[in-house]
């Protein structure tokens, strides 16, 4: 599996990364390095073995329906670039 | 797929008639104390990123722990919707960027959802009813806020919703017209609202809908459909299903093609207009999250969560009909809402069910919504109700009279037996005092007798007028059977 400089472009904008025209030939390269690396996986036979989702087997661990957290709006806000009345000010978003 | 509309729900076009085909997926907001993935509060309408952890705000190194009961009451669902459960189920990463987005990505469930394929009866007009199928209901997280009327060039970002627990709930394309999709969702809502997993509460947004609309020629292969976003009223979705509907027949008939893409109705100019901002964003690129474990249940959680069930309104609807007597569409309009169908119940306990039927329905809604007033803000309690048709039942007052005291137990308040004696409201059924009135009223009426003898139907003027002498008291079976033996008519 490769990438093409056109996937390599359309990957940056879905990341919201901005990517100049003179480094596109270049992440394409390092990204078919990567995926070539990966791909040797493809080599060891996997048919009938379960995808593995945790190295130790276990069920994942729920919480019980209690209120824990919250009702700290100034640390939430603390590393924003701009805040105003408890909310985040963000460069307008409109439809 | 295949559902046949009846030709009376068929559009006409210019070109003859066309079939509109619907299907909805339905968010709904889990009815929980705390959030999916952290324990911040769900509570509606706290002040800014006030009910939010360094979870939902996607603080580098915040790691997501379930939230038990949201997948409970995601289960429960599930078999309130005769669904598949699937015991094996995985979250995944849905990637996108928005400012209310803070991960970069949506935790959702996409290839492996918690509940699978089942089935929702839904009821219309003239008691026809309509199975639609059930596709999936999966849970996922909401996003946050953005409000864009505080600042000129910027916007406010508010994350308390960000993390709430939602089911998305999507239907097979069963639905044929706007009134079966506004009936279809009003079945989900009372569900939901009967097993206590989410609200319904259209106007805070616990319950949203985006309606697919397709149309084509009957018997045709499916259209190409648009996405309407985010309606969220009943009458909304009517309106923007009939809109969307007619705009693309014109569009066919004209000769033209449908484009696949997302729409946002206009609810002041009741019209869908195309988000093509949208458009190019489609790519979420899924993944599985690796925070986050498969979902396993287990078989004995699940049948525990089904044996605790409560009675859900088709059952309620049935058993109304059954033990009660009543019409199957009295019985519909009773178990819509839980409050209300626990309301006639109180009334209709060791009482006459179907005078208590008559009752809620016509009097008690009539009144309610003439006020505007929700069942649980009735100034009539289920008791008072219930006293007044015992009242009936045992012939202490007429139907006229129980209309007073309705009235009476609904702007003063009072136990329905006691108003009756201090007010003197009992009909009176004494033989002999009914007697007196009817003798005055022949006496004093000579030529009325002679109309009334040479046609009976003239004898109603006795009844009138004895009714009036008695303040409405007099029992009218009584008077009229006097005055049938006194008049020998």
């Amino acid at each position: 599996m490769s990438v093409d400089a056109q996937t390599v472009r359309r990957i940056a904008r879905l990341a919201r990364i901005a990517v100049a025209e003179d480094e596109v030939e270049h992440l394409q390269g390092e990204l078919n390095a990567m995926l070539a690396f990966v791909e040797q996986l493809s080599e060891v036979n996997v048919d009938g073995v379960e995808p593995m989702t945790s190295v130790t087997p276990m069920a994942m661990k729920m919480r019980a329906d209690e209120v824990t957290d919250g009702g700290k709006a100034e640390a939430v806000l603390g590393n924003a670039p701009q805040s105003d009345d408890g909310y985040y000010m963000v460069p307008k978003v409109i439809e | 797929m295949n559902v046949q509309s009846k030709p009376s729900k068929f559009i006409k076009g210019a070109t003859g008639d066309w079939e509109v085909v619907i299907g909805m997926e339905v968010h709904a907001q889990v009815s929980s104390k705390s959030k999916l993935f952290s324990g911040a509060s769900t509570a509606f309408g706290g002040a800014p990123n006030s009910h939010v952890s360094l979870v939902d705000a996607a603080m580098p190194g915040m790691l997501p722990v379930i939230n038990g009961e949201c997948v409970n009451q995601a289960v429960r669902t599930g078999l309130g919707l005769n669904a598949q459960i699937n015991l094996r189920s995985v979250f995944d990463r849905k990637n996108y960027f928005y400012p209310d987005l803070p991960q970069g990505y949506q935790i959702s469930q996409y290839k492996q959802p918690v509940v699978g394929e089942g089935v929702v009866v839904v009821d219309l007009a003239e008691g026809e009813a309509v199975s639609i199928g059930i596709e999936r209901l999966h849970l996922e997280q909401d996003a946050g806020k953005s409000v864009h009327d505080r600042h000129p060039q910027m916007s406010a970002v508010d994350l308390n919703r960000s993390g709430v627990a939602l089911m998305e709930i999507v239907s097979k394309p069963d639905l044929r017209s706007s009134e079966e999709a506004k009936a279809f969702l009003a079945k989900l809502r009372s569900i939901m609202r009967y097993l206590g997993t989410c609200d319904g509460n259209m106007e805070e947004g616990s319950l949203r809908a985006d309606v697919n609309v397709s149309v084509r020629k009957p018997g045709e292969p499916l259209g190409t459909r648009c996405e309407i976003k985010n309606v969220n009223s009943l009458r909304f979705i009517g309106q923007a299903i009939e809109h969307e509907a007619r705009r693309q027949i014109e569009i066919i008939e004209d000769g033209g093609v449908i484009v696949q893409e997302t729409r946002l109705f206009d609810p002041n100019k009741g019209e869908t207009r195309s988000m093509r901002s949208k458009e190019e964003a489609h790519d979420y690129r899924y993944f599985p999250d690796p925070d986050l474990l498969p979902l396993e249940l287990t078989a004995e959680a699940v049948a525990e969560l089904k044996a605790k069930l409560p009675e859900l309104p088709d059952e309620k609807k049935a058993r109304f009909v059954r033990d009660f007597g009543l019409s199957s569409y009295d019985a519909g309009q009773l178990v819509a809402e839980r409050e209300t169908a626990e309301y006639f119940e109180t009334v209709a306990k060791g009482r006459d069910a179907k005078l208590a039927a008559n009752w809620v329905i016509n009097e008690l809604f009539g009144r309610l919504n003439k006020e505007g007033k929700a069942i649980a803000s009735s100034p009539m309690s289920a008791g008072q109700l219930g006293g007044l048709i015992e009242l009936i039942s045992d012939k202490t007052i007429s139907g006229k009279i129980a209309k007073d005291l309705f009235e009476i137990l609904w702007t003063e308040g009072g136990d329905a037996r006691a108003l009756v004696e201090s007010r003197g409201m009992a009909q009176v059924t004494d033989l002999g005092a009914i007697g007196a009135i009817v003798d005055d009223l022949i006496a004093q009426n000579p030529d009325k007798v002679a109309q009334a003898k040479a046609n009976p139907k003239a004898m109603m003027w006795f009844v009138g007028q004895a009714m009036k002498s008695s303040g409405g008291k007099a029992s009218p079976q009584a008077v009229n059977d006097l005055l049938k033996s006194k008049l020998g008519v």
